[in-house]
């Protein structure tokens, strides 16, 4: 077995600023590896150039599709960028206006994403809708209301039903519970974490919630001032931290 | 035989960056071997370094020097060296362990967390909760509880819920820390079974048992931790 997505020293700067210090990063399959540390770290700047959607100064990445060919995600063209986008990956964003189309009806969002996977029969992406609609506990009964009438639980549950129909191989989530009620969260939290395990999906989750990487993840990777300070499995980098930043970290977590 | 379990030399400290540095050593040199179905009781005063020893074993602590060498899909594997990807699969496959306290996952039911080693083990789901349930029975858990999630459960049925977790699929190296710590006579004696059973089974268990009753019976001999003195 191979990597699914493979980094090697990635390095990306804003003016001064190091965004990314010669990252590298392995992600297999059916694995889930979290992303945890402070706003600036450079863990979103990391999601975005292992996603293709911001280009490292320097460094590579690598993709392995489902027949096993790697390709080299930043020297694709636009249209090969979206077309795997599109066909392989799937992105759940921390603001569900960023992954739905608010204009258009909940049942439409979950389809549009199986018609751009090449899905054609009305009936049938109507009941993959509904169905995928019930998997994230939304009532299926609304498959024709805007988003925009939805709470933003329902709209990250449905954001998240949108980006599965298709059943990616890889997912990056980019703090999908940020900016939720607590509540709200947990389920959530416990909804992503059962699909995940069902569908054998690889995951890429960035977070700066502690408890959220520990449910989730099973590898951990720290980072601070654009380097990974620490990696490993999940519940040890947590239980046994190494380097101080880590030890701050867990320290800082309020046990309820 | 060869043994399923060996850890040679193994050392483990901790050093507190936030407490201005200062490091301790918790374990230094601790070596031993488990053969299979054999259950070896570590002993030692509280705070001796036991708990650290078996969450060194379980991966939970990384090793600071030595090597846990374990028997793995037919080869000795060092646990010690072991990347995460290789520790999930021992997990998953080979070692269980049974910490003190549940770790509690909002929403999910005490049944499904008991049922959850069987299904990374490719058992299907009907069979895996079958199991779960009649292990869960056994533990004397009531049957109504077993589709709630733990969360109120009070400490014996949190850790009944772990105990069965530990048990209800086959391992060829188990971890026990303090098993039976809030349980009373009627279900330290269904403990006591799980574990002869399991050694039956070939299970080389190491475990931490401040239950001496419980340690009589089923400990084939004990491992000293001894406190390391403090440096001078």
């Amino acid at each position: 077995m191979s990597p699914l997505l493979e980094a090697e020293g990635l390095t990306l700067r804003f003016g001064a600023l190091r965004a990314l210090d010669g990252v590298s990063l392995a992600l297999w399959p059916g694995e889930v590896v979290a992303v945890v540390g402070e706003s600036g770290s450079g863990k979103s700047s990391l999601l975005r150039a292992l996603s293709g959607l911001a280009r490292p100064e320097a460094g590579r990445v690598l993709y392995r599709d489902a027949a096993g060919a790697a390709c080299d995600v930043h020297a694709l063209s636009e249209a090969e960028r979206r077309r795997i986008a599109r066909s392989d990956w799937g992105h759940v964003h921390q603001n569900p206006r960023d992954g739905l189309r608010m204009g258009v009806s909940a049942g439409a969002n979950i389809g549009e994403r199986l018609m751009a996977a090449g899905a054609r029969h009305y009936g049938g992406i109507r009941a993959a809708a509904a169905e995928w609609m019930a998997r994230v506990e939304l009532d299926p009964a609304r498959i024709d209301d805007l988003p925009r009438h939805f709470s933003g639980g329902m709209q990250q549950r449905l954001q998240i039903a949108r980006c599965l129909v298709t059943r990616p191989r890889l997912v990056f989530m980019d703090e999908p519970t940020g900016g939720l009620d607590v509540s709200v969260q947990a389920r959530l939290l416990d909804l992503i974490r059962a699909l995940v395990e069902e569908l054998g999906l690889a995951v890429l989750l960035v977070t700066h919630d502690i408890a959220a990487a520990r449910l989730l993840a099973h590898r951990i990777v720290v980072m601070r001032q654009g380097r990974i300070v620490e990696e490993g499995l999940a519940d040890r980098v947590l239980d046994d931290p190494q380097h101080p930043y880590t030890q701050l970290l867990v320290a800082s977590v309020l046990a309820a | 035989m060869s043994p399923v379990l060996v850890v040679e030399g193994l050392c483990k400290g901790f050093t507190l960056h936030l407490q201005g540095g200062v490091s301790f050593p918790v374990l230094r040199g601790e070596s031993l071997a488990l053969m299979p179905g054999e259950c070896v009781a570590l002993a030692g005063p509280s705070g001796a370094g036991k708990s650290t020893l078996l969450r060194c074993v379980a991966g939970n602590y990384g090793a600071g020097a030595g090597r846990i060498l374990i028997r793995h899909r037919g080869a000795m594997r060092d646990l010690a060296a072991a990347d995460a990807r290789l520790v999930r699969e021992i997990r998953t496959e080979t070692l269980g362990h049974v910490s003190q306290f549940l770790r509690v996952i909002p929403r999910v039911p005490a049944l499904d967390i008991v049922a959850a080693p069987l299904l990374a083990r490719g058992a299907g789901r009907a069979e895996a909760r079958a199991r779960a349930a009649a292990l869960l029975a056994r533990l004397n858990l009531p049957e109504r509880l077993h589709h709630l999630p733990p969360a109120t459960f009070s400490g014996g049925e949190q850790q009944r819920v772990n105990l069965a977790r530990g048990f209800v699929a086959p391992n060829a190296v188990l971890l026990l820390d303090e098993p039976t710590a809030s349980l009373d006579a009627a279900n330290r004696a269904v403990v006591a079974a799980l574990i002869r059973e399991a050694k039956a089974a070939g299970t080389a268990i190491l475990g931490i048992f401040h239950d001496s009753e419980l340690r009589d019976r089923v400990a084939d001999r004990l491992h000293a931790v001894d406190p390391l003195e403090p440096a001078a």
